[in-house]
Parts: C-alpha cells; sequence; structure tokens
C-alpha cells in the first residue's frame, strides 16, 4: 500500500499550509512540543523510577502513580496536540524520514503499553507485584518512551 | 568588555572545528542536551508542582526534594556538559544570538531563584507540615521556578533560529546592540 498520497494531502492540508506560511508558528509549536516532552517526561520518570527502586521511594507505588497520571495525559495530549501540527506542515519530509517511522512505530506501543499493561501494574495494591516484574515493566516503559524521544529529535537531523 | 575574541579563538581551535564539522557528535550531542532535559526539568517541575501544591501534597515537600535532588542535580551536570560543548562547536554564532543571550539571563536567574529559595524559606522546611499549603514564599518560588525554566527552555530552542544573527541584514538597531553584532563596515 502506497502511503504517499495520504502524506501529501496531509501537507496540503490547512494546518500544514498555515503553518508553512508562518515565520513563527513552527518554532512556536516547536517549542510547546518541547514543554510538553517535558511534562510527559517528568511524570513518567517519576513512576518508572520508583518502579526500580530510585527516587521517591518514600511513596507505595500506586500512591505516586495516581499523583503523577494527570500530569502524564495533559502531557500525553500536548505532545499529540502540538505533534500533530508539526507533522502536518512537513509530512513528505516524515514519509522519507527513517526516523519518522522509528517513532510512529514506537509512539503506538509506548502509549497502549502506559494505558494498559503499565497502568494495571502501577495500580495494583501493595505487594501484588513482584519487584522484577515492575523492573521489567519499568525498563520496558523508559526503553519505548526514550526511543520516541530520541527518534522524534532524529527526525530534525535528518 | 566583550568575549567575542574569546569566542572567536575558541571557533578557531581544532576541537571546535571537528565538532562543528561532524557528522554524528554534534546531533549526538544535542539529543543528549535534549533527553536529559526530562531528567533534569521533569523532576525539578516535580518538585516545583509539589511546592505551588498541585501535586504530592500529602508527601513532605522536603521528603519529595531529598530523594528527587540528586536526580536534577545529575541531570543539570549533563545538561551543562553537553551545553557548553554545543556552545565550543559554534563559538561566534551562538555568543551573537540573542536567544543565547536571553536563555543565559534566564539561566542566571532560575539560579538566583533556587538560591534564594534554599537559603531562605526553606531553612523553614521542618516547620512545614506535610498535608498543609506551604508558605506564600514557598510557592512563589514554585512558580518562578516552572516559568523560568520554560524560558529557558523555549529560549534554548530558538537558538536554532537565525532570524537576527548578525549575517542577516539589516536588522532593528535593538538586535544589533542586544546580539553585540559588529558595526557595518562600509561597502
Amino acid at each position: 500500500m502506497n502511503l504517499l498520497p495520504l502524506f501529501q494531502w496531509c501537507e496540503a492540508s490547512l494546518v500544514g499550509e498555515t503553518i508553512r506560511a508562518s515565520l513563527w508558528l513552527f518554532p512556536a509549536v516547536e517549542c510547546v512540543h518541547l514543554l510538553g516532552l517535558v511534562l510527559l517526561g517528568g511524570s513518567v520518570l517519576i513512576v518508572d523510577m520508583r518502579l526500580l527502586g530510585l527516587g521517591l521511594c518514600g511513596q507505595g507505588v500506586r500512591e505516586l502513580a495516581r499523583e503523577a497520571e494527570r500530569f502524564m495525559v495533559a502531557g500525553i495530549v500536548l505532545m499529540l496536540a502540538s505533534g500533530i501540527p508539526l507533522f502536518l506542515s512537513e509530512a513528505v519530509k516524515c514519509y522519507y524520514s527513517q526516523a519518522f517511522w522509528v517513532k510512529i512505530f514506537t509512539l503506538v506501543p509506548a502509549i497502549v503499553f502506559a494505558l494498559t499493561v503499565r497502568r494495571r501494574v502501577v495500580m495494583a495494591g501493595e505487594g501484588r507485584i513482584g519487584a522484577s516484574r515492575q523492573g521489567l515493566v519499568a525498563l520496558t516503559s523508559l526503553g519505548l518512551w526514550f526511543t520516541v524521544a530520541a527518534a522524534g529529535r532524529w527526525i530534525g537531523f535528518s | 568588555m566583550s568575549l567575542l575574541p574569546f569566542c572567536e579563538w575558541l571557533a578557531s581551535t581544532p576541537w571546535s572545528i571537528a565538532l562543528h564539522e561532524s557528522l554524528y557528535m554534534y546531533p549526538l550531542l544535542e539529543s543528549s542536551h535534549v533527553l536529559t532535559l526530562v531528567l533534569f526539568a521533569g523532576t525539578a517541575m516535580m518538585f516545583d508542582l509539589r511546592l505551588v501544591g498541585w501535586a504530592m501534597r500529602r508527601v513532605p515537600a522536603s521528603d519529595v526534594l531529598a530523594r528527587l535532588l540528586p536526580w536534577t542535580q545529575a541531570g543539570f551536570v549533563v545538561m551543562v556538559a553537553t551545553g557548553m560543548l554545543l556552545f565550543y562547536a559554534i563559538p561566534v554564532r551562538s555568543y551573537q544570538n540573542i536567544f543565547f543571550r536571553a536563555k543565559i539571563v534566564l539561566l542566571l536567574l532560575a539560579g538566583l531563584n533556587v538560591w534564594i529559595f534554599h537559603r531562605g524559606i526553606y531553612r523553614r522546611v521542618h516547620q512545614w507540615g506535610a498535608d498543609h499549603m506551604l508558605p506564600r514564599a514557598a510557592r512563589l518560588a514554585g512558580i518562578l521556578s516552572l516559568l523560568l525554566w520554560a524560558g529557558v527552555i523555549v529560549s534554548g530552542r530558538l537558538i536554532a533560529y537565525n532570524w537576527y544573527d548578525c549575517d542577516i541584514q539589516p536588522q532593528p538597531a535593538f538586535i544589533n546592540w542586544a546580539a553585540e553584532c559588529p558595526a557595518k563596515t562600509a561597502p
């Protein structure tokens, strides 16, 4: 299946056109995307670190995860709300960028993993999940999000 | 006093040229700089949110700080190290970039905020109950920290844009002054 026409259509969209026509719109949205990274990354990191026995260990995992969840969801929403317009403005470039495809193919599992497996593990009661399984979930989460972020940054270099 | 001659000398050193012309080293440094941002600013933000009272209200602020600060500091060290190398790769252009200059000013203000917080209101941390709203000064420090670091991040990101670079003229007089652009010699 050839997706190029779809990407060309995305690039020709009103949002894409508007961003490309402006000198400062792309950088401005990019800054929002970067601040969203801090919000999302920070809220994911403190919980994953806790699962690994690092950082905020004075709190129960579930208690901390509940605190972090709204910031994580807000972070994901902010990232998508800024990332999609950035994509629309240069969809054809993304189509030919390896980094973009790496990012998309890890982004989807990262979000699904965060909202399913990881959520179930962090919301389980105290002592219900063994330390090694908690660690495995944390490392999977960190690995997925790290790849998304690193590949995302690399789109700009390609 | 202008640091421009120093930056010009930096730019002429072989390692600066090598870094500037490297195919992978510069992007790798920049990626490290951005990804460490999550460790540094992410953990700092969580503590600021605790100060302001938007997160982890039932946990004593001192406990959040004690457990997160080593990570924030580790992130900061890597950010400074990679940031200095990024500057070293492109010294003159960065030095004359108004976003870089804004970033340094905001960085100093953010550092001043940290210093005032730790030398001032934070000394009374043992008086703060676990689930009490923190004193106004502590909440203010949290808000200022969130805003200043966001400012550092945004101006840092904008360094990449050349709208106000000295070699793109004419620029408003204010820009040429703020970026310390050398006066144009008559053609």
